[in-house]
């Protein structure tokens, strides 16, 4: 009966959204109030039944209901009880629901803290919105229904990928489809803009929050899915520039992009159709990412080309949402102004130059992301685009972005002086190139990859540093230093972590990429392995049985300069449901390095207890590259909550 | 279940089996072969997987591949000639870094294409936005007006031959 209600609840939730969706929008046209007023209700009501929909899922999951035939396909008697609750979100049609779910949250969270908007405004915001949600409801009750019963049902269910069955996937996918859908908003708003026609500083100033919110969302979604790579998967990689992970870097990318462009158009009102396009493309881009993963494309295009109708549905989805918008654009783009004018070479324009790059940088992961596929589906061949092309393609487009973290915030708006710049940011740039020869040499060889690493790393700390304490003396007064330091706006503090997270991600990614160390080595009880000075000693493996899971599980006693550290436990799981073994690494992290070890195969299948290859790895500040993107995130989300988005709110009249 | 069966016999055997302290033998007779098998095989897809290199993966294919190859280098074999081989057996899509050829060109020449028309594309935005505003800022807020859309008409930033300023 459950099961039941939750489907009806979708079908009442998509009627409310259409109407919800078409009435506001209709009625902000024509200036009706009744049906302008219908926004709120509407917003209020879809998320109520979407959320009631996915408790009754959820309920499903946790009864263990397998006659319902997601849940026989996604879950089983012996799964521990919170990844019952996570599993709702292991497949496909549980992830839509998910999205729907954050989604109507989203508009949700729009009518509650955006008293400020005006009425109309507002409802065109959430009629856009529930236009949205009505996409996806009709995508989930046509083609992937996750209520549709299994007559007669199954006594038991066929159990959760075991490669889910992990604490990073459990919060993975909501962070991430946080970020995804987050976008929507400044789409949202983007769209309501452009129907108001009122392109305006107030509009930028409205969809920043929200967009920094998707994005710092995205952000954490990123890097936890990259650390999940990094323990789980075995082979001590963070990134693989998988299809899957292109998936959601390039709203990513793009995102960066919008919440760059946006402070243009708030501050000094340019960019705006710029900006307008890359709210679209940005949230595109999310939708791209949706079909990607959820069409079966990826997998293969001939079983895409054999079930085709989740695919389509998408990408019609996709070719309305963004035709829809163009069409919008083209129609009511020129009657924007152009915003006020600034030099060549000044903040505005550097900005541009940003946006420039990071837009090329992701048209890159999408080119080689779809290739393949293009290829494939042109049957003029088969070939595979992986890391050695993305890292020789885009790294050459991230270095001058880099070096521009480090000018941009230098450049006064309007108009900015090279040889001013050049002045008081000689020092920087002396002390980065220094450090940049030098400081390799304390890890082992200087390779120009880990020099232009370095420096960049260290230039954009240093930058940051020489302007916060510019800033601080310039609104210095009469008061202490420190005192001024610290009342530095927190959009100023934001910006500056943000980048001092980039600073810091980069110095990660380039230390472990140049001096991580490998060995792969067969070893039996009592034989050791050193790398970088660590020594591991192993004991032999013994069997552990976990609640749904047969696993080896090997004990290696780790020590330094024969000092006894700590005791490593690598697994290699075998999960009742499935044959495919999973690995699960055992790793002694720190700041400074992490030693990871992880179980392959025995040597002789015949004889497990005598020997096993083993691969033992030394990674050098890897932990920064997630530290770093939790710096990113932490700037934006202080960014966010800087003290004039609340002023706005409160003061309705300085919204004009 | 066989594994069963291999994980009591395991527990059967393991303490008498760790006593015998030594170095650990690398998978590989010389750290210089080991090497060059990790860093050939670190670009070469394994065919049965996901998406994964055939260094990172554990798969059975994956294990007798890096085999065949650790035994071509020490039978002198060079890396062109091993992933040649690969190539003749598995064709262009056991490698991670896509051959340069007809059906490639744009996947390898597309990123500097677009890095060039950005650039390009930027400039030319910059210089004909400050001369529109400076043929604006002459006027009356009413005229300027006027003349953006006037200008807006002119100079789409694709030039469109169909389009005449509004007259």
């Amino acid at each position: 009966m459950t099961p039941e209600l939750g489907h009806f609840a979708l079908i009442l939730a998509l009627l409310v959204a259409a109407s919800t969706g078409v009435l506001a929008l209709w009625g902000a046209q024509k200036n009706r109030a009744p049906w302008i007023a219908l926004a709120k209700p509407g917003a209020l009501a879809l998320a109520l039944l979407v959320t009631f929909s996915y408790l009754c899922l959820t309920w499903a999951f946790t009864q263990n209901d397998f006659s319902v035939r997601y849940v026989a396909e996604q879950s089983n008697s012996l799964l521990p009880l919170v990844y019952r609750v996570a599993g709702v979100w292991g497949g496909h049609e549980g992830s839509l629901l998910l999205w729907l779910l954050m989604l109507t949250w989203w508009t949700l969270l729009v009518r509650l803290f955006s008293r400020a908007l005006p009425e109309t405004m507002r409802a065109r915001v959430i009629g856009v919105l529930c236009l949205v949600a009505a996409g996806f409801l009709l995508f989930i009750l046509c083609t992937s229904n996750p209520f549709l019963r299994l007559l007669p049902g199954v006594p038991e269910g066929r159990d959760l990928n075991p490669m889910l069955q992990d604490p990073g996937l459990v919060i993975h996918p909501p962070l991430l489809y946080m970020g995804y859908v987050g976008f929507s908003v400044a789409y949202a708003f983007a769209v309501a803009a452009l129907m108001s026609g009122k392109l305006d500083a107030a509009w930028a100033r409205w969809s920043r929050p929200w967009t920094m919110a998707a994005w710092v969302f995205l952000t954490l979604g990123i890097a936890m899915g990259s650390w999940w790579a990094y323990y789980e998967l075995g082979w001590g990689g963070w990134w693989f520039w998988d299809p899957v992970e292109n998936a959601s870097f390039m709203p990513w990318l793009a995102g960066t992009a919008l919440i760059h462009s946006l402070a243009v158009t708030e501050k000094r009102g340019g960019f705006k159709n710029w900006t307008v396009l890359l709210a679209v493309s940005t949230f595109s881009l999310s939708l791209l990412g949706t079909f990607l993963v959820r069409s079966g494309v990826l997998t293969s295009v001939h079983a895409f080309a054999s079930d085709p109708s989740r695919g389509i549905f998408i990408l019609a989805f996709l070719v309305v949402v963004i035709g829809a918008s163009l069409a919008l654009f083209v129609w009511r783009a020129p009657k924007v102004g152009l915003g006020g004018r600034f030099g060549l070479f000044s903040r505005e324009s550097l900005l541009l130059t940003n946006n420039v790059l990071l837009v090329v940088a992701t048209g890159t992961v999408l080119l080689g992301t779809l290739y393949p596929l293009i290829i494939d589906a042109l049957a003029v061949g088969k070939i595979s685009v992986g890391p050695p092309y993305f890292n020789a393609v885009f790294v050459p487009i991230m270095t001058p972005l880099l070096f521009l973290i480090g000018v941009g915030p230098f450049a006064r708006w309007k108009q900015a002086s090279i040889p001013e710049i050049a002045r008081l940011l000689k020092w920087a740039l002396a002390v980065a190139i220094i450090v940049a020869i030098a400081l390799p040499f304390a890890y082992g060889d200087w390779t120009p990859f880990v020099g232009l690493g370095i420096f960049a790393a260290v230039w954009i700390v240093l930058t940051a540093l020489l302007h916060l304490i510019r800033q601080a003396r310039a609104t210095q007064g009469s008061g202490s230093f420190i005192a001024s330091i610290l009342k530095q706006p927190r959009h100023f503090w934001g910006m500056h972590l943000a980048h001092i997270g980039v600073a810091v991600f980069v110095a990660g990614v380039t230390i472990v990429g140049g001096y991580e160390e490998e060995k792969d080595v067969k070893m039996a009880p009592g034989d050791s392995v050193s790398v970088a000075g660590n020594t591991f000693r192993f004991l032999g493996v013994r069997q552990v049985k976990g609640p749904n899971y047969l696993a080896w599980q090997g004990d290696v006693e780790l020590s330094k300069n024969d000092r006894f550290q700590r005791r490593l436990l690598p697994e290699k799981r075998i999960y009742h449901s499935s044959a495919m073994p999973m690995t699960e690494a055992a790793i002694d992290a720190g700041i400074l390095r992490d030693v990871y070890v992880s179980l392959g195969e025995p040597i002789d299948r015949a004889h497990p207890e005598t020997e096993w290859a083993m691969r033992v790895y030394y990674k050098p500040l890897v932990d920064w590259i997630w530290g770093g993107c939790i710096l990113m995130a932490l700037g934006g989300l202080i960014a966010m909550l800087d003290r004039r988005y609340r002023i706005r709110r409160n003061n309705p009249k300085a919204v004009s | 279940m066989n594994l069963l069966r291999l994980l009591t016999l395991c527990l059967a055997l393991f303490a008498a089996n760790s006593a015998n302290a030594e170095e650990a033998r690398p998978l590989a007779a010389d750290p210089v072969t080991e090497q060059r098998l990790l860093a050939i095989t670190g670009e070469l897809r394994c065919l049965v997987c996901q998406n994964e290199t055939i260094a990172a993966s554990n798969a059975d294919l994956a294990n007798d591949l890096r085999e065949q190859i650790r035994g071509m280098i020490q039978s002198g074999k060079s890396d062109d000639e091993i992933i040649d081989f690969l190539v003749t057996r598995y064709g262009d899509y056991v490698l991670y870094r896509p051959p340069v050829k007809n059906i490639t060109l744009f996947l390898w020449g597309g990123p500097l294409l677009f890095f060039i028309a950005g650039i390009f594309g930027l400039r030319h935005y910059l210089v004909r936005r400050n001369r529109q505003i400076a043929a604006g800022d002459a006027l009356s807020d009413a005229d300027k007006r006027l003349a953006e859309a006037l200008l807006a008409g002119e100079a789409p930033v694709t030039p469109d031959p169909s389009k005449t300023p509004p007259s």
